[in-house]
């Protein structure tokens, strides 16, 4: 099956990803042939089989509701760009932009 | 006595507790090492000056407090975590040293190391030759002598097909057998930490010190790996035969697609274990030629969500610097589970899943490990695939299942073709790592492979020009 360039354009933008024209232009080839190679799977008789999610074999991990430690607010900011007066500063959720 | 640097874990903590040299002597070895190798493999992207403890390497993709952990991309090139994986705190605790930390594929994204976002690692054993993916520096710094064992995580192969290219043992440790608390998550359901090392002894040695429970990774298990147990005390030191254990051959991985030379070496090996005694078993594992279809819907999906965290404010620049193959991943994923698609692919995958895990549990009805090769190849040439996503895709085929599965297995070098190292690839039961070291010791000790060294790890003098 091959993606159209406006559903490359679509996919980019629900995963928040710049993409260059040329980019959009290669990664619709490539995940074209990815995507043909993962349609064999169509030939596999799957009604009525569970789906597997987790492997782990665990069920409800808890731990006692103690409290603990955690990192101060100096090493929590240590790696962000923009920071002020103790926050990070990010972009206006509300505004249009 | 032998150099210093071409002693396995085990034997240099014997060593060290006879005095036959000091940590500042040992230390001092590995430092020199990579100093004169460092430019030629490119294993490291960071190199810490240590003078005690025993010199381990540690794949970035694990996070180190304060030391740079950029998980092989720009995205993140100047993070410092400020704390460190659990694995860390447990190495720490059992005397160890982060001698560096060790190149790999972009977010653990390849087979080969060429998706590095700084270098490209070279393969110790040919240095026109990559050295596997995505663990590449750690399996090449314990190929090279260049750390006494090392560190890597394995999503879908990147332990065990890495050790299997450079030569040297690699375990992808059980689903939930070790905390991931601190490990940059690539694919939850898939990843775990493992150890690569110079015997399959050692692997046991690193495993039991990570394995155990943490409050900060829910799915790990509560089951601590132990070594100390007389059964595997009896493993280690004398028992070498192998009577009584049953091995499955799955057919399927045999024929198509692998290479003449590399099944030669595996049939070989197989033979091997039947001369220890193991009696071999023909099995067939029917759906796991769409373990690697499954694996491509699963994993990437998983991604887009995971690397969605990268998103300039608490760390790291913006989305437009991760490098090509986590943008294709991430495309790839979004795509399965967007409106419309999820059915007809994340769930597919899920299910088709299911049928791979009922395909394993129904061979260890029947046998004890699962035996094959790890690789399709030996290490091929720097640039044959990077253009062909599939084609690199397709270098995980055999060892895709048993992550999809939740299994341990164990690479083990088990000879060479054309000049480079095969791994024979041992697969057990979920939390049966116990078994599977069994296998690998045995066959260790009835052979020479895991003695041979590549011309570059050669003992080096001052002035020795390598």
């Amino acid at each position: 099956m091959q993606l159209t360039s406006d559903q490359v354009k679509k996919v980019a933008k629900l995963a928040n990803l710049p993409l260059s024209e040329d980019e959009e232009e290669k990664y619709a080839g490539q995940l074209s042939v990815v995507l043909e190679y993962i349609n064999q799977l169509n030939k596999v008789d799957t009604k009525g089989v569970e789906p597997t999610y987790n492997v782990s074999g665990n069920e409800n991990a808890l731990r006692s509701d103690e409290a603990e430690s955690c990192l101060t607010q100096a090493d929590a900011l240590l790696n962000g760009s923009n920071i002020t007066n103790g926050f990070f500063v990010t972009k206006g959720v509300f505004k249009e932009e | 006595m032998a150099d210093i640097q071409s002693l396995t874990l085990t034997e240099t903590m014997q060593a060290l507790e006879r005095k036959e040299f000091s940590e500042g002597e040992l230390n001092l070895t590995y430092q020199k090492r990579i100093a004169k190798l460092n430019d030629k493999l490119n294993v490291y992207l960071d190199i810490q000056v240590t003078k005690t403890g025993i010199p381990a390497a540690i794949k970035d993709l694990i996070s180190t407090k304060g030391i740079r952990t950029s998980a092989g991309s720009k995205i993140i090139e100047n993070y410092k975590p400020p704390y460190n994986a659990t694995v860390i705190n447990k190495l720490i605790a059992n005397g160890v040293s982060l001698i560096g930390k060790t190149n790999q594929d972009e977010f653990a994204m390849g087979s080969s190391g060429e998706n590095s976002a700084y270098r490209v690692t070279k393969n110790p054993w040919d240095l026109t030759k990559v050295p596997g993916g995505s663990s590449s520096g750690s399996a090449a710094a314990v190929a090279a002598d260049m750390c006494v064992f090392s560190l890597g995580t394995d999503t879908g192969g990147s332990i065990r097909q890495p050790a299997s290219l450079c030569g040297v043992v690699g375990l992808k440790p059980s689903y939930g057998r070790v905390s991931r608390y601190g490990a940059i998550a690539m694919s939850s359901s898939l990843d775990q930490i493992g150890p690569i090392t110079k015997s399959v002894e050692d692997a046991a040695k690193v495993l039991e010190w990570i394995s155990g429970p943490d409050g900060y990774d829910s799915n790990c298990s509560n089951f601590k790996f132990q070594n100390n147990t007389p059964a595997a005390r009896t493993n280690f030191k004398f028992q070498i035969d192998l009577k009584g254990l049953k091995v499955g051959i799955p057919k399927e991985y045999f024929g198509k697609g692998i290479d003449p030379g590399v099944e030669q070496v595996i049939k070989k090996a197989i033979k091997k274990l039947e001369e220890l005694g193991a009696e071999i078993v023909e099995i067939s594992l029917p759906h796991s030629e769409y373990a690697l279809a499954v694996y491509y819907i699963i994993m990437p999906s998983e991604v887009s969500s995971n690397l969605a965290r990268f998103d300039g404010i608490r760390y790291g620049l913006t989305r437009d610097k991760f490098g090509s193959e986590p943008k294709r991943r991430i495309m790839l994923g979004t795509y399965a589970l967007s409106s419309g698609y999820y059915e007809a692919y994340f769930k597919k995958a899920a299910q088709v899943r299911t049928l791979i895990i009922q395909d394993f549990q129904k061979a260890f009805g029947k046998v004890d490990v699962i035996v094959g090769p790890v690789s399709p190849t030996v290490a091929w040439d720097l640039g044959k695939k990077t253009d062909d996503p599939l084609s690199m895709y397709l270098s995980d085929i055999y060892t895709v299942p048993a992550s999809l599965a939740g299994l341990c297995g164990l690479s083990v070098p088990c000879g060479f073709s054309e000049g480079l190292p095969v791994g024979l690839h041992i697969l057990g039961k979920q939390f049966d790592e116990a078994t599977v070291f069994k296998v690998g010791y045995a066959y260790e000790q009835a052979t020479q492979w895991h003695l041979k060294k590549p011309e570059i790890a050669r003992s080096l003098e001052e002035g020795d020009n390598v």
